[in-house]
């Protein structure tokens, strides 16, 4: 789990995490913006089916996949905040066709 | 530099361009840029700085709270903001090959142009650390940690156990601490036998600009923080609402509670997308990982392609943007836009900083060299994360099928095929075939890497323009 220093408080950037409605701060990662919100399991691997969070946070190991904005597989850690963004976690084995 | 929000605004051809806004990017750019020729820096991140200096411009912390060397980079930055340079953040380099072509990709939208010269500074990723349940929610890389506490301002709450080795884990520490989060426990895997080794590199460290700052570093932690040291097969299990680290120290079997566990044991070049361009690698037998093979200058084994910083070995930040401004004086007297002579004079000043950073390297690699052990997997632990392949199938697989080297491995567990493509399992897989066939990793040799080095959609690749002659040698009849 992970909160936020008091002095690294900043202009608000909401979103949406699965629908419900959230808010970030400015200079957050997809990534960084969902473990604030003690979200750590973002989505199960095809494998498995294993929870997973993230692991590197600089884009390296590919745990962190979430869909953004209807776009699939993004790297969380990577894509920076943005007002109204649409987050979507707990993808897994991609369906044909979706 | 220009700041570039859109693919669209690339140019077709560059004189030059730069992978990797770290220090050797920013460094390279700085030093390239303003000489008549056309610059490119392409980079994953929002902002410039690298994994090193992430953040650096934009974070809202107080001073004190990361230290001076990271406020270093503020500077470089700087320089590289200054500079005629084009800017492009946010977006992937998913290929490059011989012709130095390289493909970009930013939102759903790639590229391919043309650079007669290419610098990769692609820095360092964390060195692959196979324990079991390293792939557990809530157990981070602690330079992961550290970029949410640079560019969010982000600190473990609960009950926070770092476990691993290097100097990367002592300064996280100390980050924490003044941050106000101190963690609960420092679990120490540095093998007692690496400090007689690095005893005979004593000298040379106390003579480098690493010694007092990483002592006093170490002691500001361990007055603060419980450290157990040569703590051997380590574990991390779930349990309810957090997790159970498991380890030896001695004879003694403990464990302990936690609610999030950063691990390290140092970091490794970040190889993928020079190993796909056909760069030759190297076994670093010191630092027991694979790094491209560069000459004086960076320049790897193809023609026009350099590599610049950790990306062309370990050697931190410092000696990395030296190495960035002698890859982009190499990359200038290559473009005719300063002379051999002119490339020499400059090359003075960043050749005595790498000599005096290079200072001490030897004692860090030797001290903070992982054990075999924690290298290889343990037989419950995934070797492979993306394709969730443990330890004990990557063992038992090489030694009944006899496997002689990664490429071949793939056709039987897939190792290395998965999103990540073979980052965090290439060389532990090299290192466990050369420990069942009794030969060093050099002989085995690293996995064959191909490009896209980064996904890319189908619908990316058919959207790129194409011209008649590229449909032509696809279309039949």
């Amino acid at each position: 789990m992970f909160r936020r220093l008091p002095e690294a408080a900043g202009p608000p950037v909401s979103f949406t995490i699965d629908g419900q409605p959230a808010v970030g701060t400015e200079g957050d990662t997809v990534a960084a913006a969902l473990l604030a919100y003690r979200i750590r399991e973002f989505r199960t691997t095809p494998v498995t089916g294993a929870r997973r969070g993230p692991f590197c946070l600089m884009g390296v190991c590919f745990d962190c996949l979430v869909a953004i904005d209807g776009l699939a597989s993004r790297q969380a850690c990577l894509v920076p905040l943005r007002e109204g963004m649409r987050v979507e976690t707990r993808q897994g084995k991609r369906e044909p066709g979706r | 530099m220009r700041h570039l929000a859109a693919i669209a605004g690339l140019r077709d051809a560059y004189d030059l361009v730069i992978v990797g806004a770290g220090p050797a990017g920013m460094v390279a750019a700085a030093t390239a840029s303003g000489r008549g020729i056309s610059v490119l820096v392409v980079d994953e991140a929002p902002m410039p700085g690298g994994q090193i200096y992430r953040a650096v411009a934009g974070t809202r912390l107080p001073r004190h709270l990361l230290g001076r060397d990271y406020r270093h980079g503020g500077k470089l930055v700087q320089a590289f903001s200054e500079s005629e340079a084009d800017y492009l953040p946010e977006a992937s380099v998913w290929h490059l090959d011989e012709t130095r072509t390289v493909g970009i990709s930013l939102w759903g939208e790639a590229r391919l142009i043309a650079a007669q010269q290419v610098i990769l500074a692609t820095g360092a990723i964390e060195r692959p650390m196979p324990i079991a349940g390293w792939t557990l929610p809530g157990v981070i890389a602690a330079g992961g940690a550290q970029s949410l506490l640079k560019a969010s301002g982000l600190v473990p709450s609960g009950r926070t156990v770092l476990a691993g080795m290097g100097p990367l884990l002592w300064l996280l520490a100390a980050q924490y601490i003044a941050a106000g989060a101190a963690p609960a426990l420092i679990l120490d895997t540095t093998p007692q036998v690496n400090r007689r080794h690095a005893a005979r590199h004593l000298a040379g460290f106390l003579l480098s600009p690493y010694a007092t700052k990483g002592l006093r570093l170490i002691a500001r932690v361990r007055r603060r923080v419980r450290v157990l040291s040569t703590v051997e097969e380590l574990s991390i299990g779930p349990v309810e609402a957090g997790l159970r680290v498991t380890f030896r120290r001695g004879r003694q079997i403990e464990d302990t509670r936690a609610d999030t566990v950063l691990i390290h044991q140092g970091v490794a070049p970040n190889l993928n997308l020079a190993a796909a361009a056909g760069c030759a690698l190297e076994w670093n037998e010191a630092q027991a990982c694979w790094q491209p093979q560069v000459d004086l200058w960076g320049g790897s084994s193809v023609a026009g392609i350099a590599i610049a910083g950790d990306g062309a070995g370990i050697v931190g930040a410092e000696a990395a943007a030296a190495r960035g401004e002698l890859a982009a004086l190499e990359a200038l007297r290559a473009l005719q836009a300063i002379t051999a002579a002119e490339r020499g004079r400059l090359a003075v000043a960043p050749r005595t900083r790498l000599r005096r950073f290079a200072r001490g390297r030897a004692f860090l690699d030797a001290l903070y060299r992982p054990s075999r052990a924690m290298r290889l997997p343990a037989p419950e632990a995934l070797a492979c994360r993306c394709e969730e392949v443990t330890g004990r199938q990557l063992a038992d697989t090489v030694r009944e099928l006899e496997v002689v080297g990664p490429n071949q491995l793939k056709a039987f567990l897939r190792c290395g095929m998965g999103p990540c493509q073979g980052r965090f399992c290439g060389a532990t897989v090299t290192e466990a075939i050369a420990a069942a066939r009794g030969v060093s990793p050099a002989e085995i040799g690293y996995m064959r890497l191909r490009s896209p080095v980064k996904p890319i959609t189908l619908a990316e690749l058919a959207a790129m323009p194409s011209s008649e002659a590229d449909r032509h040698a696809v279309v039949r009849g």
